[in-house]
């Protein structure tokens, strides 16, 4: 990425940017290889490629995406027949995921390592480079100054070099140079290579991470193995061998609201121990407060209702009498979840149960349909349509275990459905019945290993590190020229440039030259010239 | 104290209001006097046939009793302003920035103060607090009206110490962005005007404005030492971001739209210092960029919070 100097005209360049590369007698069949090379690594297709990379993203911050929601994704092409399959074959459904966003990110990477490279080693040249030799004429510099004094040439330079204390000097016979602020380079440098790690962190999570979730009721377990979550997104080198041993129980969930329904807190109660020998250990899962284990972290995602029902066959024998309960699916904010109850461990016919349970139960007056005003428990209810027949789990076609596969089944009261309170019981058409005994909660929970973090978060303080260093610290020059001319009478010349904001660099050298004009004064009865002030050039 | 706060920031919109009355009267007085003062020392090209040749680079540096007013007016704005935004933070119990309204007035505060610090610099001329001023009393009547929420407690998501550091940043560099990017339009506006009055062409409304405005030179200075400020914090508030999003949500960067958003400001943003430092890019070019970066800032903030739905949508 060559920069050009704001400074045109000073004879130096204070930029570490490659020098052109003059012609070093190409051989003719690397040639075109290598122009397109230094087309790749110039300053202007870096800029392009940044634009195409924002420009890239922008799909992906209004599109519905395939790995935030795939539901609204499923939603949108439903809506938009002729547009999606379009929108879908350009990837803008999985933006981050498209074969060309890649490309034009790693295009970009590409530019960058091949400019940095260069870069790298010219820095690391300069660091140990003295400053370089004064420019003939200092008057031509941005910032120049100029008076005589008394003080032999010697004695001038000794001064000046001892009055730049936190500048890197040289001395020359007659001149000495100093330069400053070699950390804009290497904080830029640092910024640029940080850029390139975190890259590296982000592919290594990737590679190698894992990140699955679970739902778990209140009063059961869970224990680390990939058979028991409920959905699974592991690293393309994964293996099941680098998850963390970790078991888990939930104890109690717990969820508070303010009076208009927005949740204040959740809390999820659990006891972890890292293997199976050692005792159970208690710990707070809260939003913002995971529970780390080695690698792993589990956090709180979500949670929703267990209801509690008692199933009985016509004979009076339980069916169904699960404490833990079976968990609902939450609807909406306010908590209305749907529930598929499922009895298939019945001497006579199957029964299944579907329909909603409310939290804080209100009903529509003419269409009776049931809602919750609130996702706290307030006023629950069950709301359910009972079936009698076959399930089908005989089938051998894998069923999920919230949908209910009707086609052998037949509706109670042609569907019409009862709502039952706590504690309430209906008795089924034909003998048996189902009771409303209480309600528990479950919460779900993700576990991640991710062993690219670290690589991510150094690399992020070298990119804000980096960054600093490269936009405040300015890269500036200075000379201080002395020469005899007559007995006794010394000319003192100074000059300096910076190649960024000359604002700030004119108010410094006209302090460090009001220091070296105290420390190496004028004669007494100076005749000639009595030295301007600091001139300035704009 | 919610009231307070409340009534503090209506003072400081009309303060603010008040401020931008001066500072436009002021420019059109100054504007008067200079084709008066050019008229007088007889270089008005006569014949030529176009308006008055302003040979000046830079307009004097005075300022007139209405601009002098307005600046005061501006401080005492300020300072209302910062009582609003503190009075807000006690009455909610916690740092006030917690919804879209409490936000919004942050950020307007930021760029008012960045305004303050490049004057005081000598960075600017005092004649851009019109300008400055007119965006910022839109802003505010904007969050105190349609964005207006009851100061009260946050959901669980935003209850941990990254929404003092996440947030602060992004209220920071928000505002820095907003004012950087006022003036790179009127960078534009000047620089569109140089090019038309150069060739003797006239000019009409809005690029007769660029009369009143600093020099292109110094207006494109001013937007990059204010970019140049605010894109390490607004580095640092994605960051920060990714970070909190770790310890709640599990991954520290998923492209929901808040970040796909804030990604796309940062690139635009990074675009903006190189173009600087390119050639063929630099001047107009750039400061479209920067224009376009505060676009995408706007995005990310205001279309996505109300129209997009992610994690960030609590507000």
């Amino acid at each position: 990425m060559t920069t050009t100097s704001d400074v045109e005209g000073a004879a130096v360049r204070l930029s570490t940017a490659p020098e052109p590369v003059g012609p070093q007698r190409p051989r003719q069949l690397m040639a075109p290889v290598r122009r397109t090379w230094r087309q790749l690594t110039s300053m202007r297709t870096a800029l392009l490629l940044l634009f195409l990379l924002a420009l890239g993203a922008v799909p992906g911050g209004f599109l519905p995406q395939r790995s935030l929601n795939p539901v609204q994704v499923q939603q949108y092409v439903a809506q938009h027949p002729t547009l999606a399959p379009i929108l879908d074959r350009l990837s803008l459904f999985e933006v981050f995921a498209a074969p060309w966003f890649s490309a034009v990110y790693l295009l970009l990477f590409v530019s960058l390592v091949g400019c940095l490279v260069p870069r790298i080693r010219l820095h690391t040249r300069a660091l140990r480079k003295p400053p370089p030799h004064a420019p003939a004429n200092l008057s031509r510099l941005p910032a120049s100054a100029r008076w005589e004094t008394a003080l032999p040439v010697d004695e001038v330079l000794a001064l000046a070099d001892s009055r730049l204390r936190r500048w890197r000097t040289v001395r020359h016979a007659d001149a000495v140079g100093a330069e400053r602020g070699y950390l804009r380079e290497t904080g830029n440098l640092v910024f640029h290579v940080s850029l390139v790690l975190l890259l590296v962190g982000i592919a290594v999570g990737q590679f190698f991470g894992f990140k699955g979730t679970v739902l778990v009721k209140e009063g059961n377990g869970f224990a680390n193995a990939i058979a028991n979550y409920d959905d699974i997104h592991p690293g393309r080198r994964f293996r099941e061998s680098s998850l963390v041993p970790l078991n888990f129980g939930l104890d109690d969930f717990r969820a508070t609201y303010g009076a208009d329904g927005k949740a204040r807190t959740f809390d999820a109660k659990v006891h972890y121990s890292p293997n199976a020998d050692a005792a159970p250990r208690p710990y707070d899962i809260r939003v913002n407060h995971p529970l780390h284990v080695g690698a792993a972290k589990v956090y709180l995602i979500g949670h929703g209702y267990n209801v509690h029902v008692i199933v009985r066959e016509k004979d009076g024998q339980v069916a169904l009498d699960d404490t833990v309960g079976t968990p609902c699916l939450p609807q909406d904010a306010r908590f209305l979840s749907t529930c598929t109850i499922k009895v298939y461990e019945t001497r006579g016919r199957q029964l299944a149960f579907e329909g909603a349970f409310t939290p804080t139960t209100v009903q529509d007056p003419n269409t009776r349909r049931v809602g919750s005003a609130h996702p706290a428990v307030q006023d629950p209810a069950l709301t359910i349509v009972g079936y009698a027949g076959n399930l089908g789990l005989d089938s051998g076609v894998p069923q999920s275990v919230y949908s209910l596969d009707k086609t052998r089944l037949t509706a109670f009261d042609g569907g019409t459905p009862h709502l039952l309170g706590p504690g309430e019981k209906w008795d089924l058409p034909g003998g048996g019945s189902i009771a409303f005994a209480g309600i528990t909660e479950w919460s779900t929970f993700q576990v991640t290993q991710d062993p690219g973090k670290g690589i991510a978060l150094v690399a992020a303080v070298g990119i804000v590190g980096g960054l600093c260093l490269s936009l405040f610290v300015r890269r500036r020059r200075m000379w201080v020229r002395a020469r005899a001319a007559g007995e006794a009478l010394t000319v003192v010349e100074v000059g300096g440039l910076a190649r960024t904001d000359p604002d700030a660099f004119a108010a410094e050298f006209d302090e460090i030259v009001g220091r070296l004009r105290d420390a190496v004064p004028e004669p007494a009865t100076a005749t000639t010239d009595r030295g301007d002030a600091a001139t300035w050039q704009s | 104290m919610a009231e307070l706060s409340d009534s503090l920031l209506f003072v400081a919109v009309l303060a603010y209001a008040l401020a931008m009355l001066g500072f436009a009267a002021d420019a059109a007085s100054r504007r008067a006097t200079r084709v008066l003062s050019v008229a007088e020392s007889g270089q008005l090209l006569v014949g030529g046939g176009g308006p008055p040749l302003l040979v000046d680079e830079s307009p004097p540096r005075t300022t007139g009793t209405a601009g002098t007013a307005a600046m005061a007016l501006t401080l005492v704005g300020w300072l209302v302003h910062v009582g609003s935004v503190v009075t807000r933070g006690i009455a909610a119990d916690r740092v006030p920035w917690g919804n879209m309204y409490e936000f919004s007035s942050a950020a307007a505060l930021v760029a008012v103060t960045g305004f303050l610090v490049l004057v005081a610099r000598g960075r600017v001329e005092t004649s851009l607090g019109a300008f400055v001023m007119l965006p910022v009393v839109l802003y505010l009547g904007l969050a105190g009206t349609v964005l207006y929420t009851a100061a009260g407690p946050l959901v669980p998501a935003l209850n941990s110490y990254w929404i003092k550091i996440h947030v602060a940043a992004a209220v920071t560099a928000s505002g820095a962005f907003l004012l950087s990017g006022v003036i790179a339009l009127l960078y534009l506006l000047r620089a569109r005007f140089d090019e038309r009055t150069d060739v003797g062409e006239a000019v009409r409304f809005p690029v007769s404005l660029g009369r009143v405005l600093p020099s292109a030179g110094s207006l494109d200075r001013a937007a990059y030492v204010v970019i140049a400020f605010a894109f390490p914090v607004w580095t640092f508030a994605v960051i920060a971001g990714a970070i909190w999003a770790e310890a709640a949500w599990g991954r520290y960067w998923g492209w929901d739209p808040k970040e796909t958003w804030s990604f796309i400001t940062w690139v635009l943003y990074a675009g903006y210092l190189h173009a600087r430092a390119t050639a063929g890019w630099k001047g107009r070019k750039a400061a479209w960029v920067a224009v376009a970066a505060a676009a995408a800032l706007i995005v990310d903030y205001y279309v996505v919070n109300i129209f997009v739905v992610g994690l960030h949508s609590y507000a």
